[in-house]
């Protein structure tokens, strides 16, 4: 066999592999969740009850879908002005400029830092002072947790963001320029409309990240299996109650958190697919 | 200071020794004076760098959208000095056309033609705004072609449809002087005379500026031709004269394929 053949199988079998582990990650899912689709059926989507005792096990996933979702959405909502501003900032108003290079290398290293990191500052930092001016008297909750997710996320919407606002080709805003428009009338009326598909997408993917984000969370959320009652409830989400317990859960109940886990592969596979789609329909 | 005086017909701008540097001493206009014809077709000829991009957007004040750039020395619109006036204001009154066709994609034609007043956020009846879409296409010579898709992106035209289109979002200001940065080379021959009858065509009503790298449209359609060099306008004349008589040797090396 000469070399080319062997590199040819060698690339066949590494991409085989990833076909092969992303396949048997997902059997191996619904497999472990067969259990719990036969005791609860449908009905584990809208209950909150979450009960292993011995005799009168129960579960369902209503109240982590709803922490879930209530902390990204905070997130969302927290990161979404500022993603927006800073991606402003480097990709248009400062463009090209020592300033913007100093930001975005500040995005950039904000996006690589591990989420223990983030997880540590906000028990340590985050919480104290939430407590201090008297938000909450634990500091642990929707609140803390989504705007630490916030602070995660803001890096990758703000990257995307920007990366497609330096996209808007000059031409236009030069058109616009010379029609006497203003800078903000320039960033409103022509980088907006030309960039609003990736800026969309962007926020998306962002959002996608946060459901899914496991470390932080747990450590901030509280950790209490109840649907949160406002911003500054404690609660729980679909990736902390499986972090949370899969160590000591057996049967019924691990069959449980593997449903919640093939949940959120599943919602967070939709999430990232419709952002890929808004980006691929922007190219 | 290259003072050169070529008419005595009624002028409408007066560049008054201008001179503009991109860095701190690099010039890429020096001592630039010259009256433009009213009602008239002027064309900026030279080698590639030698500052006709730069000179024509120091007309409407576009070169200042580079951040470390300098400007000597002033440009009168009539009797105003240019550099004393809102560029919003000045803009209106000097329209510009690029090299390429640059209508914006997210909006129909229709709202391409108006965009400078969207833009500015002025508001206007329907029946104005339909007014001033069809002179404004009709005076490009576009109506015919698309009145029936007016509400159609104006990116689905060809490209010299498109630079008609961005003509026509020029003109919807109503603006004094018209500045064009070679808008026909990347057309073309059939779209580039187009717009070369075009041009002609709307003198009657604007001030023409034209920077052109074809000497045979700027011989075929301008009445009065700069030739500039490093920077430098060298030669200013009827174009007539400087395309038969040139008295620089560099205008003649130039028009004669010489260098450039
Ligand atoms: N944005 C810029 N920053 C720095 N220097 C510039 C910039 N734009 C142009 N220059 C320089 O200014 C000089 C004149 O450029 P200009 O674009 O006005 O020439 P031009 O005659 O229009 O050339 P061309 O025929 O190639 O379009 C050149 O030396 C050019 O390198
Ligand atoms: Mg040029």
């Amino acid at each position: 066999m000469n070399s080319d053949k062997i590199l040819k199988y060698v690339l066949f079998i590494a991409s085989l592999l990833i076909l092969l582990i992303a396949g048997g990650m997902i059997y191996s899912l619904f497999r472990g969740a067969i259990p719990s689709f036969h005791q609860f059926g449908w009905k584990f989507l809208i209950s909150s009850k979450w009960d292993p005792t011995q005799g009168r096990e129960q579960y369902g996933a209503l109240l982590f879908i709803a922490g879930t979702l209530f902390t990204s959405i905070l997130a969302l909502v927290i990161a979404l002005p500022m993603a927006f501003s800073t991606s402003l900032f480097i990709g248009e108003y400062f463009r090209n400029t020592r300033m913007a290079a100093i930001v975005s290398t500040f995005v950039d290293l904000l996006a690589g830092i591990p989420s223990i990191i983030y997880g540590l500052w906000g028990f340590y930092v985050l919480r104290p002072f939430i407590v201090s001016i008297g938000l909450s008297p634990q500091g642990y909750g929707i609140f803390t947790s989504g705007l630490i997710l916030a602070i995660m996320i803001i890096p990758y919407a703000t990257s995307l963001s920007n990366t497609t606002i330096m996209m808007v080709p000059n031409e236009l805003k030069e058109a616009a320029y010379s029609l006497g428009a203003t800078r903000l009338e320039v960033i409103w009326n022509v980088i907006l409309p030309n960039a609003r598909s990736g800026i969309t997408a962007s926020y998306v993917l962002a959002f996608g990240r946060a459901l899914g984000e496991t470390l932080a969370v747990t450590m901030l959320i509280g950790n209490a299996n109840i649907i949160p009652t406002g911003l500054f409830s404690t609660g729980n989400t679909m990736a902390s109650v499986i972090a949370n317990q899969f160590g000591e859960a057996s049967g019924l109940q691990l069959s449980s958190l593997i449903e919640i886990g093939l949940l959120l592969f599943v919602i967070t596979t939709i999430i990232n697919a419709v952002g890929k789609f808004i980006i691929k329909k922007m190219a | 200071m290259n003072e050169i005086n070529t008419t005595t017909k009624p002028s409408i701008l007066s560049i008054e020794d201008l001179s503009i540097a991109y860095d701190i001493d690099k010039y890429a206009v020096r001592n630039v004076s010259a009256k433009i014809e009213k009602n008239a077709i002027t064309a900026i000829m030279g080698p590639s760098g030698c500052g006709k991009t730069t000179l024509l957007r120091a007309i409407n004040r576009m070169h200042e959208l580079y951040p470390n750039i300098s400007t000597k020395g002033q440009i009168k619109l009539y009797d105003e000095n240019i550099y004393d006036m809102s560029t919003i204001k000045l803009r209106r009154k000097i329209g510009m056309v690029f090299q390429r066709p640059n209508p914006f994609p997210t909006l129909s034609i229709y709202e391409n033609v108006i965009a400078g007043y969207k833009l500015n956020g002025i508001h206007m009846k329907r029946s104005e705004r339909d007014e001033i879409v069809e002179t404004s296409l009709r005076d490009v010579t576009l109506w015919d072609e698309v009145k029936n898709s007016l509400h159609k992106k104006g990116t689905f035209l060809s490209g010299g449809q498109q630079q008609r289109l961005c003509v026509a979002r020029a003109l919807a200001f109503k603006p004094d002087v018209i500045l064009l940065d070679e808008p026909t080379s990347a057309l073309d021959p059939v779209s580039t005379a187009k717009i070369e009858d075009l041009l002609v065509e709307l003198k009657k009503q604007y001030t023409i500026v034209l920077v052109t790298h074809n000497m045979s449209q700027a011989a075929r359609i301008s009445d009065n031709s700069m030739f500039m060099y490093l920077g430098e306008l060298i030669e200013y004349e009827d174009t007539k004269t400087i395309f038969t008589k040139p008295k620089d040797p560099r205008t003649e090396g130039y028009l004669t394929g010489k260098f450039g």
